[in-house]
């Protein structure tokens, strides 16, 4: 009965293959990013050019509420700053990012790139003499600034079409940084009226126009500034935004699965002790 | 069966505690001097896990209820701000996150076990329903608690919810909108959910204390079935049962721990993500894993019964699939009770995992999904090419005469030689008929997976014939078909056949396999079983 049972399951099992075969959109092409193994961690220069990419471009439209300019600079963060002892000097040198070996975290107040990043920005804000709103640079506690005030105003400048809150987008949708560096590249150069052709959104027609051009943000270490380059970038910054305590995670789980492993040996060990001459 | 106490207090000061408030002698009674059947196999394991999940649960719920904000305008941040600023945030909430799905799915084994080698017959029914009481309220907190991320998931599995209680006749609508607040899912419903997914746990671990009061005055059940005979057949809870539980739940703890660090997300909704938004529904909405085979049972009716319609029907069931779990003790009328020695019931037993394992599917697709279909989807279109059109007013002489007015103009147009015609009505006794004669007659045929792929098909046929045809006649056929739905109610009738109709029988008529001498009798001596 069981055997008769199994073989047609095997049968369901293989219908369904062919039933889950259609579908609307293009699956996401699949890029070896370097954060995807269970070792895996950010390439931080990509994601500062990532960073650099939404800034000039991507900001004019999207919002990322949930990112302040400080956690750029926090342990972690892309532009995280540490003072390492020069091999040569012997002198003590700012270092961005981790350094493989020592170094000492200097705290985000204290990060003239984070300070830079942040003042370079215009936010609106209650004046604390006028009680008016009014101009101020950002501050390094400042959330990203809105490239809108409201959703209102968004839909207003693009068409009905509401830009989405970047914070978290790449957990937000199915195929993750996959599916947004898919979909940045994904446009054919086509159009239909307001939306235009891409054939990893689903349903293949998208209100945002293709937002990359081959060279139009330029990248201070050399790298290619092709279209497919900043979609890389981008979807890396955006894994970093979604999951900023990712590289943190994953070592703590490395110790935290080490030490159970040895204590399920031992804990075994244990009970076979106990249980030793008990016929059970 | 724990019998008389053993506990000698040691000291001055658990002499004169023990005096007073014997609460060392309880623990001690409970958790160390207890006997445990000696033949108790792994599945035994999972009371400590669940015990181990709920305080888990508790701790890292009791912290994250000092950082949540329960506001539908910032409980998304909130959530975010836990993730990003709060230390070890994170972790936290992966933990209590993925602790969710552990939970359920320990609970799970611990029924399914409990199923298997019957632990709910005789003197264990109220053991039994207590942990369906558990398993009740651990449903509804972890619907609750899933509303509060307040994400698109969050708010949409709500609204399906709540709505559900709505389709129960009279008091519906009342309890609909008492659970809610108001008069859809919004800020006073958020409020309620957090203070109830706040207290329910702790009525969760009033009932856990119920259940092991239950559990160590009727004895645990074994692998055998065949009641503890004697001393001889037990061992010490401690340091026995306490080594195994500690040894299988680090087990257990190290598959939580690969969840919540290396793939917290794994278990959850990617539309979650997504604050929640009342004006856009998602494209699919999904409950969490745990809850997918109810979901199926709730929607595998999509036809009314009766008097009942196919909404009220699904309420029902997925009410009366929980409901059933607490007759059980009363509908297996065998009296072996652990299926070793059910040759057939373990068979009906297996194929009914697997029913649950297929519904737990069905919930968590497309209910429209086509599994099975005996042809294509299919249409015949029929136009006219290079014809004459001509256009004439009907006029009935009143409503009730349309009818025999339109036919008789369509007769005697095709009498005079149209090819094609096509009523439009009008008015109530009023209508235009369009002909079209001569010309060429053509046809296309078109097939597809699906109805919403044959409309594509047909779309583009009519685009490629020219908008100047003035009408296609369209035949469509869908074939017959099996999909998601009609394979939920077949696994539905199976999940209640299994407990009304053949756990009764099968008890009645099974002939049981012979329990072993060695289990039946106890052949260890006194001396052999003390060391």
């Amino acid at each position: 009965m069981l055997r008769v049972l199994s073989a047609a399951a095997a049968v369901i099992v293989a219908s369904f293959g062919i039933a889950f075969a259609a579908s609307e959109a293009e699956h996401p092409e699949n890029h070896p990013f370097s954060f995807e193994s269970p070792v895996g961690s950010y390439d931080m220069a990509a994601v500062q050019r990532g960073f650099q990419v939404y800034q000039q471009v991507c900001s004019t439209c999207h919002s990322m509420d949930h990112l302040a300019y400080r956690h750029l600079g926090q342990e972690g963060g892309p532009f995280a700053l540490y003072m390492v002892r020069s091999h040569e000097t012997g002198e003590m040198e700012p270092h961005v990012g981790k350094p493989a070996h020592g170094g000492t975290f200097v705290d985000v107040t204290e990060n003239p790139y984070v300070r830079a990043i942040a003042s370079g920005v215009t936010i609106v804000d209650v004046d604390p003499n006028s009680g008016q709103l009014a101009d101020r640079p950002g501050r390094i506690s400042d959330r990203f600034r809105r490239p809108f005030p409201n959703e209102i105003a968004a839909r207003a400048s693009n068409g009905g079409a509401y830009p989405v809150d970047l914070s978290v987008i790449t957990s937000a949708r199915h195929g993750g940084a996959d599916y947004i560096r898919s979909l940045l590249i994904g446009y054919d150069g086509t159009s239909e009226g307001t939306l235009y052709h891409n054939r990893y959104f689903p349903g293949g027609k998208i209100a945002m126009p293709p937002p990359l051009a081959e060279g139009a943000v330029p990248y201070a270490d050399g790298t290619a500034t092709t279209v497919e380059q900043y979609a890389t970038d981008v979807a890396t910054f955006l894994q970093w935004s979604a999951d900023p305590h990712m590289e943190e995670r994953k070592r703590m789980g490395f110790v935290v699965l080490a030490f159970l492993v040895v204590l399920s040996g031992l804990l075994y060990l244990a009970y076979k002790q106990v249980w030793r001459g008990e016929s059970h | 069966m724990s019998g008389p106490s053993t506990y000698e207090p040691k000291s001055a000061f658990t002499r004169w505690l023990d005096r007073r408030l014997p609460i060392v002698r309880l623990t001690h009674d409970s958790f160390v001097a207890y006997p445990t059947p000696r033949n108790l196999n792994y599945w035994w394991t999972f009371g400590a896990m669940l015990s181990l999940c709920l305080v888990v649960q508790i701790v890292t719920g009791i912290v994250l209820a000092m950082h949540y904000v329960p506001h539908i305008n910032y409980a998304f941040a909130s959530v975010q701000r836990i993730e990003r600023d709060v230390p070890f945030g994170w972790l936290i909430q992966n933990m209590h996150a993925v602790g969710a799905s552990m939970f359920f799915l320990a609970v799970y084994v611990h029924m399914f076990r409990g199923l298997y080698y019957g632990s709910y017959k005789a003197p264990r029914e109220l053991l039994w329903i207590l942990g369906c009481v558990i398993y009740l309220l651990m449903v509804a907190t972890g619907f609750l608690g899933y509303t509060l991320p307040w994400g698109q998931m969050s708010f949409w599995g709500a609204t399906v919810i709540t709505n559900l209680l709505g389709a129960l006749p009279l008091i519906g609508e009342s309890i609909k909108n008492w659970l809610m607040g108001g008069f859809s899912v919004d800020q006073p419903t958020i409020n309620r959910f957090f203070s109830l997914h706040y207290l329910l746990p702790f009525v969760i671990a009033g009932v856990v204390a119920l259940h092991v009061w239950a559990l160590h005055e009727a004895g645990q059940n074994n692998p055998a079935g065949v009641e503890v005979k004697s001393k001889a057949d037990t061992v010490p809870f401690t340091p026995h049962a306490t080594m195994k539980d500690l040894f299988a739940t680090t087990l257990f703890v190290i598959m939580f721990a690969i969840f919540v660090f290396y793939m917290p997300d794994a278990l959850g909704h990617a539309d979650n993500f997504i604050p929640a938004n009342p004006l856009q529904t998602p494209p699919e909405i999904v409950p969490e894993w745990y809850l997918l085979p109810f979901y199926a049972i709730l929607r595998a009716f999509d036809f009314n019964i009766g008097p009942i319609d196919s909404k009220l029907a699904g309420v029902l069931a997925m009410f009366a699939s929980i409901g059933v779990l607490f007759l059980l003790p009363w509908l297996d009328t065998s009296r072996v009770r652990s299926m070793r020695y059910r040759p057939i019931a373990r068979q009906f037993f297996v194929i009914f995992f697997f029913v649950c394992l297929a519904l737990g599917w069905c919930g968590g697709k497309n209910p429209g999904l086509i599994l099975f279909k005996v042809a294509d989807f299919s249409a015949t279109l029929t136009w006219v090419e290079g014809g004459q059109v001509t256009e004439q007013a009907i006029q009935a002489e009143g409503a009730a005469q349309w009818d025999d007015a339109s036919s008789a103009a369509v007769a005697a147009a095709r009498e005079g030689g149209a090819t094609m015609t096509a009523v439009t009505r009008t008015g109530a006794s009023t209508g235009t008929l369009r002909t079209v004669s001569g010309g060429e007659t053509r046809n296309a045929q078109v097939s597809a997976d699906t109805a919403d792929l044959l409309e594509e098909e047909i779309t583009h046929v009519k685009e490629e014939a020219g908008q100047a045809m003035p009408f296609f006649s369209i035949e469509r056929r869908s074939p017959a078909r099996f999909t998601v739905t009609n394979f939920s109610l077949l696994l539905t009738i199976y999940y209640f056949l299994f407990f009304i109709v053949i756990l009764p029988v099968l008890g009645l008529r099974e002939r049981p396999n012979r329990v072993p001498d060695t289990i039946a009798k106890p052949v260890l001596n006194e001396a052999q079983g003390a060391s």
